[in-house]
């Protein structure tokens, strides 16, 4: 599926922000997650041609940074802080918790796509912490029940 | 005790808008920066002694001057704040992020004029969604007022100032490989020189700091060097954020005098360790500074004081590791990060790390053997100053030396154990 007009003028109204149009390929690459829920190869080709940048070039800006999905992902998606502050107050607990209830290990998504469980680093809320986020959720002072209990308002 | 930047934040945990942020005397230190020489400004803020909130603690004016001026300067320069706030145990810029973005504004408006720069970033960790909100918000209000764009109060000076929201990794928050994440490139470290401050962004001059450096900078040109001077206990002016995580009984964050002691921070502010546990030792700033320990309680937390006692106040926000936590292991989680973190651009950081938490993975699960402590000491050696683009590696080594130093019994009793104690 080609890039949606909304996507094209999303991605347009960056360009004026810098000076070329390579710069925006960070920002355009999270629009088109926003809307798809991951960057595909085809979505990637798209991009490269709006910004004048070779496939491979773009790919490589892709991989290298996490937040962007070069593979499909649940309908929400679980970042659970595995740094050193919530691996001091029970993130291996948590960590357990979790990958049983969703069945599902850090990197996966569950059977029924209804989560992907990721690992992230130190989400800055460490004198709360354990934390995780589930989408643009941030949830603190976790323990593994409470965990639990979050994601089921989750659908 | 003044609390100049976290004074005004609201306890309802809502920003301060732009109109109560006038209301307690916000934007009036850009209106007076404007009807001063940029070189004056950045004589201030020399003289007021600011050191770099963000870690590293370079002296703000120093770097400033290094930006060409004058009428042959190349256009244009910018001005970047460095939001990428991910240094483990780290949580002291999202409160001004989050609780008085105008502060920060203010704060990057007045840093662009004493270097003369048209342009400003926000570089702000994508993960910080709440931030990103109430910053656009702000942005969006001061735009509307005037306060930033074309010709600001009438002095003919115009700035733009864009927010950036990252797609995260570590490697952002270091200056050079943060100038090609908003290139658009892969965030590995540029060679220096060229300095940032001469050809950074875009290959124009370029001043990246770090949130709360910029938040300082309203407050010393509203009340002169020498009050800022007289926050501070010691040399290092000002006050600082603060914060304690760990097994402590209020972790938290506060804004004290510079040169508070480490003492104060655990046991006033953190109320010490909670019932059972004992103190065994604290990473002062962060994931990449050096253990400090109870021989270190009364060190004052200021740059000078903790470099003397071997290790670097870096972030001001301490780890606080307690008898029951095994340190090994604790070392073995930060090494982690710094290894799945590296960018792979230096052989010493992909190389050197994966070995270095390879070997601290087998001594956790019981497959230590003899030589192994050697190897890790090599290792820090290994990842020293010097060897790597940037500083991560380096900052890698900070908590393992120190680790093998203090903790030297403990890792000896994995390896002979053949097994973790504490498990």
């Amino acid at each position: 599926m080609p890039l949606s007009a909304e996507e094209r003028r999303e991605i347009e109204a960056e360009f004026p922000r810098y000076p070329t149009r390579r710069a925006v390929c960070i920002d355009a690459m999270k629009i088109v997650q926003r809307h798809r829920g991951w960057i595909s190869d085809e979505s990637l080709e798209d991009i490269a041609q709006l910004l004048e940048m070779s496939l491979d070039e773009l790919d490589g800006v892709a991989t290298f940074y996490n937040l962007l999905f070069r593979k499909p992902v649940g309908r929400h998606v679980v970042l659970l802080c595995d740094s050193v502050s919530c691996w001091i107050m029970g993130y291996d607990r948590l960590r357990e918790r979790l990958c049983s209830k969703l069945g599902a290990r850090l990197g996966e998504t569950t059977a029924d796509g209804r989560f992907t469980l990721l690992p992230i680093v130190c989400l800055g809320a460490c004198d709360h912490a354990p934390a995780m986020m589930v989408d643009e959720d941030l949830h603190r002072d976790l323990d593994p029940e409470k965990a639990e209990q979050a994601l089921e308002n989750y659908k | 005790m003044e609390k100049p930047l976290t004074q005004h934040v609201r306890r309802d945990g809502e920003m301060l808008d732009l109109r109560a942020y006038e209301a307690v005397g916000g934007y009036q230190g850009m209106r007076r920066v404007l009807r001063m020489d940029p070189r004056e400004v950045q004589q201030l803020v020399k003289d007021s002694t600011l050191r770099g909130r963000g870690g590293a603690g370079f002296p703000t004016g120093m770097k400033w001057s290094f930006v060409p001026m004058g009428p042959d300067a190349p256009h244009p320069k910018y001005l970047i704040c460095n939001a990428d706030e991910m240094e483990p145990g780290t949580f002291k810029d999202r409160l001004l992020l989050e609780a008085t973005p105008h502060q920060l504004i203010e704060g990057m408006s007045i840093a662009a004029w004493a270097i003369q720069a048209e342009v400003a970033y926000i570089f702000l960790r994508g993960e910080y969604v709440e931030s990103a909100r109430r910053l656009q918000k702000a942005l969006a209000e001061a735009c509307e007022a005037r306060y930033l764009g074309r010709n600001i109060f009438g002095s003919g000076y115009s700035l733009e100032m864009h927010l950036h929201t990252s797609a995260g990794r570590y490697m952002c928050g270091e200056e050079t490989g943060l100038l090609n994440a908003l290139e658009g490139k892969r965030a590995n470290p540029r060679t220096k020189p060229p300095f940032p401050q001469v050809s950074g962004l875009f290959g124009k001059p370029s001043i990246v700091q770090n949130v709360e450096t910029l938040c300082t900078l309203p407050h010393i040109v509203n009340n002169g060097a020498e009050w800022f001077k007289k926050l501070s206990r010691t040399a290092d002016g000002g006050t600082k954020l603060y914060g304690a995580s760990g097994k402590v009984k209020r972790p938290g964050l506060w804004e004290l005098p510079m040169g508070t002691t480490v003492r104060e921070l655990l046991e006033e502010y953190a109320g010490g360790m909670r019932e059972g546990l004992r103190f065994r030792g604290l990473l002062p700033g962060g994931a990449s500074t050096d253990f400090l320990t109870e021989e270190h309680l009364d060190v004052p937390m200021d740059f000078t004081a903790v470099q003397k006692a071997g290790s670097r106040m870096g972030t001001g926000t301490m780890i606080v590791l307690d008898d029951k936590t095994c340190p090994v292991g604790m070392v073995w989680n930060l090494e982690k990060f710094f290894a799945q973190e590296s960018c792979g651009w230096c052989t010493p950081c992909w190389s050197g790390l994966n070995w270095t938490e390879r070997t601290l993975r087998a001594l956790e699960e019981g497959r230590g053997r003899e030589g192994d402590l050697e190897k890790l000491a090599y290792q820090t050696w290994f990842n020293a100053p010097g060897n790597t683009f940037c500083a991560l590696a380096p900052g890698s080594a900070e908590p393992l030396q120190s680790a093998l130093k203090y903790f030297r019994e403990d890792f000896e009793r994995h390896i002979h154990d053949k097994r973790c104690p504490w498990k």
